[in-house]
């Protein structure tokens, strides 16, 4: 098994004000995979990120980027990463061109236009290339945000909230691009609001609450762990209330009463599915329809982060 | 050491001094002919000589000084608070570049700024009196050792300031005030007691003697005093400097 290209063990971070924004993380990042980091506003994702970019000072706890300490080791570490912050912070009067290599040349690398030019050109951004930032519209200037911390060449780069505020058709583009980057070798830690996005785009997911970490896995291992399936069965006539021989498996009635919902853990050695079925046909209750529905990463973070870990 | 960069740095500072040719360039030689028209000419044909030289050629250091101090103060300043008020700073932070490459990046920038002003300036004497330089290598290593004092000031002035308001504060409030005190248009022999003493506790009155002997071998305070004063100018806001990096001062959290 290869070794992790980012490690980080017992990460803390107590600001000036007193506040604790990381409360002892631990996680391995593995070359080539695209990570999602999750969690709600204030939880620590972006301290988190700061910290392995050195942007903010760890109150305790290690960084290593491919067994290079951020601290001791921080150029050889921070050659290695590439950031995309969550703002739009641009020079407002530089072109394109320019910020782009200013950003390659800060990171010690010489200077190579064609590198440049293809970056530019990966990130339709080629024609734009002699405009000067502010002339750009949102989506554009998050774009050539995202070519400044590629114009290095990363081993790894963190995409904080890299579709907060895009409109659809340019938040599939940073999704093609950003599987295109991990085909090219890159490892891709992302923060997001959207379920959709790491649903969609990443192998592993780590919910973050609070300045810890309270869920990390592979994203399928974690849907199948955490979460549960819904039976739903479409009633014939409806219900009022539960009938309360059925109390033992704790459906609930939705759609007016039409539908009735049993959460179960299809992973159980008994779903309780059958008992349901013969106690409903005992009951004489007659339904039209049954289908099954698998919880969504969504309904896992939610419980996550209100804390109810059992209860996804 | 990461030249790549130093250079990225050095290069994107010059380029924006470019880009702002009338401010960072234009202004100031426009306002110290104005005073070599008013001081120098005007005034200044009816003023005595000033230990035996020409007063308007005497008031020409002082005039350099009083401009290259300023906007020493200002291109550091500005040149590091910018990305701290646009927030590109955290692409500084976050890159593989050490604190004393970021120094030396940005105030060789300014100072590279400051040289080509004075240097400008000084020319631009010359149409209106006549100037000798006694010794022109030592002015030069002079000049570029006194930007470098007040660049590096102005760097530390930049992580200090929280607004553009704090960034003037000190360069017209300050340095402005103690550079006119500190004998560009006059000689303190010039003044009566009690201000012929006061005027030794201003430092920029030993970076002026200084910098005016290496034209007129002409000095108001002993040359040790002045070179003195210029070793405390730069170790100073070094130290602040050092200190900033090492605590993470207005930079991180």
């Amino acid at each position: 098994m290869s070794e992790p290209i980012l490690s980080i063990k017992g990460l803390t971070k107590v600001y000036g004000s007193g506040q604790e924004a990381l409360k002892g993380v631990d996680l391995d990042i593995m070359p080539g995979e695209i990570f999602a980091l999750l969690g709600p506003n204030g939880a620590g994702k972006t301290t988190l990120i700061s910290i392995v970019c050195g942007i903010v000072t760890a109150s305790g706890g290690t960084v290593t980027v491919a067994g290079h300490d951020n601290r001791t080791h921080f150029r050889a570490a921070r050659t290695l990463v590439g950031l995309v912050p969550q703002e739009l912070t641009t020079d407002a009067f530089e072109t394109v061109w320019a910020t782009v290599s200013f950003s390659r040349g800060l990171f010690g690398k010489p200077r190579d236009d064609k590198k440049i030019e293809d970056i530019l050109r990966r990130l339709s951004l080629w024609d734009k290339r002699k405009a000067k930032m502010m002339e750009l519209s949102g989506g554009m200037k998050r774009r050539v945000m995202i070519a400044k911390a590629l114009s290095h060449e990363p081993a790894l780069l963190f995409l904080d909230e890299p579709t907060a505020g895009v409109d659809v058709e340019l938040r599939r583009d940073m999704w093609e691009m950003v599987r295109k980057l991990r085909a090219d070798g890159t490892t891709v830690v992302l923060t997001t609001h959207y379920i959709e996005e790491a649903e969609e785009m990443a192998d592993r997911v780590g919910v973050i609450r609070q300045g810890e970490l309270v869920a990390l896995g592979d994203k399928a291992e974690l849907m199948q762990r955490m979460g549960k399936k819904t039976l739903k069965i479409a009633l014939d006539e409806p219900l009022a209330t539960v009938p309360p021989e059925l109390d033992e498996w704790g459906p609930v009635l939705e759609d007016d009463g039409y539908t009735l919902c049993y959460r179960f853990d299809s992973h159980a050695e008994t779903t309780g599915i059958g008992g349901l079925m013969r106690r409903i046909d005992t009951l004489n209750l007659g339904y039209k329809d049954l289908s099954t529905q698998q919880s969504s990463l969504e309904d896992i973070f939610v419980s996550l982060v209100h804390g109810e870990r059992d209860a996804a | 050491m990461n030249w790549s960069g130093i250079k990225a740095i050095y290069y994107f500072e010059m380029a924006r001094a470019g880009r702002t040719l009338w401010q960072s360039l234009v202004a100031p030689v426009i306002t110290t002919s104005l005073y070599f028209v008013v001081f120098g000419s005007a005034i200044g044909g009816r003023m005595t000589d000033m230990a035996g030289v020409d007063y308007a050629s005497f008031i020409v250091p002082g005039l350099i000084l009083l401009s290259v101090l300023t906007q020493s103060i200002f291109n550091a300043s500005f040149g590091i608070y910018f990305p701290k008020f646009t927030g590109t700073i955290y692409e500084l932070l976050s890159a593989p570049i050490s604190p004393i490459e970021t120094v030396i990046a940005y105030v060789g920038a300014a100072v590279s700024k400051s040289v080509v002003l004075a240097l400008v300036t000084l020319l631009t004497a010359t149409l209106f009196v006549p100037v000798q330089i006694a010794h022109p290598v030592l002015m030069v290593i002079a000049l570029i050792l006194i930007s470098t004092a007040f660049c590096l000031l102005g760097f530390a002035i930049g992580i200090w300031a929280k607004n553009f308001e704090q960034l003037q504060v000190v360069p017209l409030l300050v340095v402005t005030p103690l550079t006119f005190l500190g004998g560009v248009f006059y000689s303190t022999a010039a003044l009566g007691e009690p201000w012929r003493t006061v005027i030794h506790a201003n430092p920029i009155l030993y970076l002026v003697s200084g910098f005016r002997w290496t034209f007129f071998e002409i000095v108001d305070v002993p040359l040790t005093a002045s070179i003195a004063a210029l070793a405390l100018s730069i170790a100073l806001p070094l130290a602040v400097i050092v200190w900033i990096f090492k605590t993470g001062y207005r930079l991180k959290s």
